[in-house]
Order: structure tokens, then sequence, then C-alpha cells
């Protein structure tokens, strides 16, 4: 996929592959989405509420206000991204009919339907999706999702989750890899895929589609680990804005994702940032309101 | 010969992969070293902000702008290096004389894959090319020319060692226009 499919897709997956290497930013005004652009995101994420803020508040968190993704789209030159609920088809057309340039059908927003997702290809702009697995991952795709990112836990400035999720798609590709036919029909059955998928992935040693991560992620480090591990772009959510000095932390982010591979150069941005958001304990978090759960 | 991709952002891995196929090493580009090991350059498609920014962070900015090999910019490569961009004040790197529009066809709803001319490449010029929020060239300038059209758009151009596509070659298995630049561009520039 990728390089074989419709026309289309190539489109949406070549979106995907310019924001390669850099930082998506959750964003909750015009304001934030200028601080982001001029720090050096490659595109923000327009939200109603940061995750960190979805998680304090509680209720049902939906796509944002139309004029509020206006304003964000008027006032920065990056791509905007929007969140839509999982399986409200709706709001997607909606975030289609606003022209945003990706959408994320996300488990950070309460979910609309508790059985399917939205059947993506059919749609015009590109989507994002969570996973936590490889089987999740590959449902996606087949879907129609032009990217890949980690679920983690949003909200949590935990990067654990994220390094969990990241790791169990890693492993799960190099198993296909040493996979006879029979081996790669059992696993697509298991994943709920076509076969074609799986193979592709065997055959490719990586998603047919760009993998990001997200989830906890709060600082340089935090961003560089999750390039290191495999992620090629990272997205902050209330890591940024939830901090004391958002202007500095987002631009040591930025560049901490170029230069992942080099200490010295992560020594240098990590210092003098002022405090973290201070972020949970997933153990701490009940159950029931983990956020990376939501979707299948 | 060693090509250099600056991979500080973008699609940087698509323009390994299209020089792999074609036989060429290629070195990840992200300090002033690294450039200097190389005998050409390609600047990838990205975030022009982004690349900017990253640029000017380390030096890189003004050590291409010294650069005297050949260079290869995809969409916001080539921005990056036009003389100009309208209605912005932003200083480029000036090595080719065009005016580019940034998003000059829109948001990514209006990004398309279409046929295109491109008579350089000899027989049978057509070429599938993939625009992604792409600009436009709106002005060839001196030493410039037009070397393929899309859609009745000026879609790359080139100076005496300045090569630039608004469109991403990168992104299609057709190998035909690295190795145009390989061949025409840096083994030339290398004799």
């Amino acid at each position: 996929m990728g390089e074989n499919n419709s026309d289309n897709f190539r489109v949406k997956v070549g979106l995907a592959e310019m924001l390669k290497g850099g930082v998506i930013m959750d964003v909750i005004d015009v304001e934030q989405a200028r601080i982001a652009e001029k720090a050096g995101a490659v595109a923000v994420m327009a939200l109603e509420r940061v995750p960190a803020d979805i998680r304090k508040e509680g209720g049902v968190a939906r796509m944002a206000d139309s004029d509020k993704i206006k304003a964000i789209q008027a006032g920065v030159s990056i791509p905007v991204m929007a969140k839509c609920r999982i399986g409200h088809f709706v709001e997607a057309q909606i975030l289609e009919a606003l022209e945003v340039d990706f959408m994320d059908e996300s488990e950070v927003l309460t979910p609309a339907d508790e059985e399917h997702h939205i059947q993506k290809h059919p749609f015009k702009i590109p989507f994002v999706c969570g996973a936590r697995e490889l089987g999740e991952a590959l449902r996606r795709v087949d879907e129609g999702a032009a990217m890949i990112r980690t679920k983690g836990e949003a909200g949590s400035g935990n990067v654990v989750e994220a390094v969990r999720h990241m790791k169990a798609v890693t492993k799960a590709i190099r198993e296909l890899q040493e996979m006879d036919e029979k081996g790669l029909k059992e696993r697509a059955r298991e994943y709920r895929v076509p076969l074609e998928l799986v193979k592709g992935v065997a055959k490719k040693g990586s998603l047919p589609v760009p993998n990001f991560a997200a989830g906890g992620i709060a600082t340089p480090a935090d961003a560089a680990l999750m390039m290191q591990l495999g992620a090629e772009s990272v997205f902050v959510g209330s890591g940024i804005f939830k901090s004391s000095d958002p202007d500095k932390r987002a631009r040591a982010i930025v560049l901490a994702t170029t230069h992942f591979n080099d200490p010295e150069v992560l020594a240098r941005v990590s210092g003098g940032l002022g405090e973290p958001m201070k972020g949970l304990d997933i153990a701490e978090i009940e159950p029931e309101k983990l956020l990376q759960t939501r979707g299948w | 010969m060693l090509i250099g991709i600056l991979a500080l952002q973008g699609d940087f891995e698509r323009h390994e992969k299209r020089l792999k196929e074609i036989g060429v090493d290629s070195h990840r580009v992200k300090s002033c070293e690294d450039l200097n090991k190389c005998d050409g350059l390609i600047l990838p498609g990205g975030e022009t902000t982004t690349l900017w920014s990253l640029l000017q962070w380390n030096g890189l900015f003004q050590a291409i702008q010294e650069y005297e090999k050949p260079i290869f910019g995809t969409c916001a490569g080539m921005i990056l290096l036009a003389k100009e961009i309208e209605g912005i004040q932003k200083e480029t790197l000036n090595l080719i004389d065009l005016t580019v529009k940034r998003n000059a066809y829109g948001r990514q709803i209006h990004s398309f894959e279409a046929e295109g001319e491109a008579p350089f490449l000899g027989n049978g010029a057509g070429i599938r090319m993939v625009f992604i929020r792409a600009p436009k060239i709106t002005r060839l300038g001196e030493g410039t020319e037009s070397l393929a059209t899309c859609k009745g758009e000026v879609v790359m151009s080139k100076n005496e060692r300045i090569l630039v596509s608004t469109f991403h070659p990168e992104l299609t298995p057709d190998v035909r226009i690295h190795r145009y630049f390989v061949d025409e561009f840096v083994r030339i520039n290398d004799k």
C-alpha cells in the first residue's frame, strides 16, 4: 500500500509522509496555535479541551466547535488537524466540510459507536487512528487510516503506555517476519484483517502507513525516546500547554524530535524549561477512566 | 558519489528509497558536518516553517547558502530555495530566481495526483505527479526555465545548479527525475 494503492490513498499517505520527523501539538485557540507554529510544529490539533482537562472535568468530549477550528485555520499556515469521536462519521463529514487537513478518530473523545469505527476510505481527507497493538493498527488501516499513532494514555503526562504500545507493534511485526504462510494466515484471522495486509507488513517490516507516537509525551526526552523506539513523529497533547513555559518547551520538543539521536543536543535543549505538567501514575487511574481502552 | 538528503523534518525517507533504487548512496543531513561529506543535496518536502526554523538553529541555513554543489528541492524544499515567496517576508536560501506561492492549490482536500508533461525526459514524456498542499511557481526569473507542466502550471524548473519541483517525484515509484538529477547535475558537476 502507500505507493501502489489508489491515487487518493497515495495523496492521503503523502501528507503523513510530509509530517515525518515533526511534532504535532494540541491547541485550544489561535494564540496557542501561533505559539506552536512559531516553535516549529509541523501541524496543530484543534481541540475544545486538552486531554488532561477532559480527564479532570469529565462529561462527554466531542468534536471542537466549527468557529474555533476556522479561527485556528485562519491564524496559521501549517496543517490543522481535528478530532472526531470513534464511529461518529457525521463529525467526520463536518470536519471534511471545514477542510481540516487531517482527522483523528480519537479515543480521547467519548466514543459514539461501540461496534464500528468510521469507514475512512470514502473520505477525501486522511485519517489518523490510535492503536495499542498491531492487530488494532491493521484494522484501522483496513478501514482506511493513512497514519497510525500509539494511543499511549492521553492527558497522563506519563510516557509509559506509549512505550508499551510502540514496542508491542514493533515486536508483532518482527514475529510476522519469521512466520510461514500458515502462521500469517492465522495471524490475519486473529487480527480480523485481509491476509494481503499482513503479508505486506511481513515483507516491508513496518506498517503500511506512517507510524507516529502519542499519549503522555511531556518532555524533550520523552519525544526522543519515542523516536528512538521507531516512531516517525510525535503528537504532544497536554504536555506543552499544561507546562509552565509553553513557548520554550514546545521549541525544545521540536529540536529533540529532529535530533533524537544526538544526546548532546538533547542535553542542551532539556535545560531551563520550567515545570513540566505534573502527570499521573497509570496505576492511580481507575481502569474505567483509561482512555486507551476505548476502540477495539 | 554520495547524495545528502536534508533529514531535519519531512519525507526524506522516500528520497532515500528512490536513490537506493537507482543504486546511489545517500546520507541523512542534520548538521554542517553531514553536508560537507556530500556531492549534492536534496531538500525534501515537509513543512516550510518548521524546516526554516530548524535550518536556522544550527547554522545549516548559511552552510547551504554557501554550498556550491547541486541541489534538488521538492515542494517545501523548492520554497526554501526560491528567491521570493508571495506574501511572506522571510529570508530564503535565494539560490534560484523564482517567485513561489505556498499552499497555492489550497488545503489537503485539494491535494491531488495527475498526469503531467515533462518533455526533458524524452519519449513518453508523461509522468504521474503527486501534489500535497503544493506551492506554485508564479514567476520564472533570470537563468531559469520551465521543465515540466501540469494542468497549465509550471511544476518544475532549474538553473545551472539547482533543480526544483512543486510535486513529489519521491512519492511515486518512477525514478526518472531522481536519475536526471544525479546524471545531469551531480555527475556533471563531479567531472
